[in-house]
């Protein structure tokens, strides 16, 4: 007679059907992680790519006439620099003769080489009275040929450079009259139309800013809601009914608090248009629910313990909160603040309706002052035609991204400042 | 504790971020159409550098919107100029009467042509607007008089024997762009009105013969391609077959890599464009708040800049930024309206 049994160490086929189960799972998670990795990289090296050429910029050294025929040593801004730029690269170059190769010889430089030659002027007016050579801009697409993203070969009028003036760059460069430098301008200056000379620092400012504002809205008031909320609020319906509510609010598309933003602060309140004041507060209203859903979520895993045991040495409430829980809960109000604020770093659809999508030169020195924001930026330039945009675009996203970084950097230290007291 | 590093942290933070009060405005603002935007910007960061005064702030918000805007009030909260890239029409200079904006400076800055472009690597087309009326219309005229029929080509060569057998795909901007208004009114419409049963429908039925000539396809040969006319170009360039509908700024620009299809025999070039005979061109204008000036600082010398032949001259900074100038007569015309503040007429 034989015993009935049942083994567990049999039925392999069943059991390697688990373990399969188990590696198919593990290997889908790899690849997907591999996939997302290697997107990351690819977009990463992509901009990096794209963008590295900005960093750059191509200068050019001209002899200028500053005598005092041409600059009046007692009216230095009086005087047409245009004119005597226009004359340097005649007197350089004299073969350009017809109107239209001189057009083509006055496009060598930036529009602005003129204003860049008064104000080295107006730095040292020790220049005057003699012929100086001087290093002034280039235009942007000599840049652009200097940096290879023109070609040289084809036809000349499919190029945006022709012969002539490629005959005058060798020249030049023969001479090291025309050089590669650091682009300085675009990390000091504001936007510009003229790619050679546009900047990020406006946008830059604009953005911190604005988050400044955001963050002084909407971190005290989102954690302060949450802390009442989870921890002093009776739950009942009403109570329920403003959970739903925040919830959906997280969920509510950005563009909606910008004509929220624009009807209310801008019509009733009359606050100025395109400022960071009043850019900062619509992504604050935006961020709220974020920051009120993580920072109850931080402090519903706060233990009952803590509670309990503050309550029976006989702290009051506001105490044991103030003094026990929240303390203890703040590493997620910091993780909920910074997600809240990524997102408010990159938006630009409620900027739009409130008038800060705009072409700002000057750079805000307060948050009433018109200003722009770094994605928006962004948006501008890679709408330009010109191509020299194109470089700036992608080094506009690398100064967001650093931006984005550093102040996830911020917020983790804080994060584990605080980890580490308790 | 916690309250008070809080508590801190906000005030602290508040006292950095509102330093100044509130003054008066001493900067000009203009709104408007993003087609004139690169032009307003050009001429604003000129102004900014010339002169003591601030750099003006030129917003991008489309033609109609920007004259909602405009036409919202007088004062400080309120735009001093809106570049438009068609013509104000009468219903908002009611809506800026209505609101106490009675006295409305016009002014014309140019043209801007719309051009069809395809990539170098294929052949340049040569179209007529009738073409181009049924390659791209909705509902296309059947061949009897006043019957339509949804639109049945997919092939250039379907439409017109003598274009090539390629797939009809063409990329343009969204509804609620200037460019593709102005299209539809001088592109569509032009070709809509070469069939004579069409132009007649005109005055028995002014709104059927506008959805006939103004609707565009949908069935996915026509695609909607954004705003950004960048985006448009790069996809010509990885798609040879497809073509784009942007400004001419932009096929100046990208000259390497596309070339624009010549419109009822006249190729998309500065000079037919400026002359009026490329037939898909339109004006730009702005118009400035007349009883702002005198009261937001340099809006005068704002309008001497932008009128300046520096500026929007045959030579000046504007048609390298790809304005198509005006004629010399007219350019002192509008210099003389502009600079004297003459009204609007409409």
């Amino acid at each position: 007679m034989t015993n009935p049994t049942t083994s567990f160490l049999k039925g392999q086929k069943h059991l390697n059907r688990r373990h399969n189960a188990e590696q198919r799972f593990q290997w889908m998670g790899r690849i997907a992680i591999a996939l997302s990795l290697i997107f990351l990289a690819f977009m990463i090296t992509s901009i990096i790519w794209q963008g590295k050429g900005a960093v750059s910029t191509t200068k050019v050294m001209l002899a200028f006439d500053l005598s005092a025929q041409m600059v009046d040593p007692e009216n230095i801004k009086g005087a047409s620099y245009e004119k005597i730029v226009k004359s340097a690269l005649r007197s350089q170059f004299p073969n350009a003769k017809k109107r239209k190769q001189k057009k083509a010889l006055y496009a060598l430089v930036s529009s602005d080489a003129g204003f860049q030659l008064r104000d080295q002027i107006l730095a040292n007016p020790a220049l005057l009275g003699a012929e100086q050579t001087l290093w002034v801009s280039a235009s942007d697409d000599v840049d652009m040929l200097m940096k290879g993203h023109i070609s040289r070969a084809g036809a000349q009028s499919d190029r945006r450079v022709n012969d002539d003036q490629i005959g005058w760059i060798d020249t030049l460069s023969d001479e090291d009259a025309i050089k590669r430098v650091f682009n300085i301008g675009f990390f000091t200056s504001g936007d510009s139309r003229e790619p050679e000379l546009a900047g990020i620092l406006s946008a830059l400012v604009g953005s911190a800013l604005s988050l400044l504002v955001c963050f002084a809205l909407s971190f005290p008031i989102g954690i302060l809601a949450a802390i009442y909320l989870e921890e002093f609020a009776k739950k009942n319906r009403w109570s329920d009914l403003i959970e739903i509510n925040i919830n959906n609010l997280a969920a509510v598309p950005s563009i909606v608090f910008g004509l929220l933003g624009l009807s209310i602060f801008l019509n009733v309140f009359g606050l100025p248009r395109s400022s960071p004041l009043v850019g900062g507060m619509v992504l604050a209203l935006m961020t709220l629910p974020t920051i009120i859903i993580a920072a109850r979520a931080s402090l519903r895993a706060v233990p009952p313990s803590i509670r309990e045991a503050a309550l029976g040495m006989g702290a009051s409430p506001v105490q044991t909160t103030f003094h026990h829980v929240a303390p203890l809960a703040l590493p997620g109000f910091l993780t909920g603040t910074i997600v809240g604020m990524a997102q408010a770093l990159g938006e630009t659809a409620p900027l739009l309706m409130i008038g800060m999508v705009a072409f700002i030169v000057d750079i805000p020195s307060s948050i009433l002052e018109p200003a722009t924001a770094l994605p928006v930026q962004i948006f501008l330039w890679a709408d330009s035609p010109e191509r020299a945009f194109l470089e700036k675009t992608s080094a506009a996203i690398i100064v967001l991204l650093i931006f984005l970084v550093l102040m996830n950097i911020i917020a983790i230290t804080l994060r584990k400042k605080y980890e580490t007291r308790f | 504790m916690f309250l008070k590093t809080l508590s801190f942290t906000t005030v602290a933070l508040a006292i950095v971020t509102a330093a100044p009060a509130f003054a008066g405005r001493d900067q000009i603002k203009i709104v408007g159409s993003s087609t004139v935007f690169p032009f307003a910007t050009t001429v604003a960061e000129r102004f900014g550098k010339k002169t003591d005064f601030k750099t003006p702030v030129v917003e991008s918000t489309g033609s109609g919107g920007g004259l909602k805007l405009f036409c919202a009030g007088v004062g400080d909260g309120y735009a001093d100029i809106t570049n438009a890239s068609r013509r104000i029409k009468s219903s908002e200079v009611e809506k800026c009467a209505a609101n106490g904006i009675a006295d409305i400076v016009e002014a014309k800055i140019g043209y801007d042509g719309i051009v069809i472009a395809n990539s170098k690597a294929s052949q340049q087309f040569d179209v007529t607007l009738a073409d181009l009326f049924l390659a791209l219309a909705k509902d296309v005229p059947t061949g009897v008089d006043g019957e339509t029929k949804p639109n049945p080509y997919t092939t250039w060569d379907q439409v017109n024997a003598s274009l090539p057998a390629v797939k009809i795909e063409v990329m343009g901007p969204p509804p609620t762009s200037g460019t593709r208004d102005a299209f539809v009114e001088l592109a569509m419409e032009g070709g809509c009105k070469t069939f004579a049963w069409i132009k007649a429908f005109k005055k028995e039925d002014k709104k059927a013969y506008k959805s006939l000539c103004h609707t565009i396809r949908e069935d996915g040969a026509f695609i909607e391609a954004g705003e950004n006319d960048n985006l448009i170009v790069q996809k010509l360039v990885a798609n040879p077959s497809a073509f784009g509908i942007f400004g001419y700024s932009f096929l100046e620009q990208n000259s390497d890599t596309v070339q624009g299809s010549i419109v009822n025999g006249i190729a998309p070039e500065f000079e037919a464009i400026a002359e009026g005979d490329y037939p898909v061109s339109r004006s730009l204008y702005f118009y400035v708040k007349k009883d702002h000036v005198g009261v937001v600082p340099g809006l005068v010398e704002f309008l001497t800049e932008f009128t300046s032949e520096d500026a929007w001259g045959e030579d000046g900074y504007l048609a390298d930024k790809g304005l198509i100038p005006m004629t010399e007569a007219e350019r002192t015309e509008w210099a003389e309206k502009i600079n004297g503040l003459s009204n609007l007429a409409m």
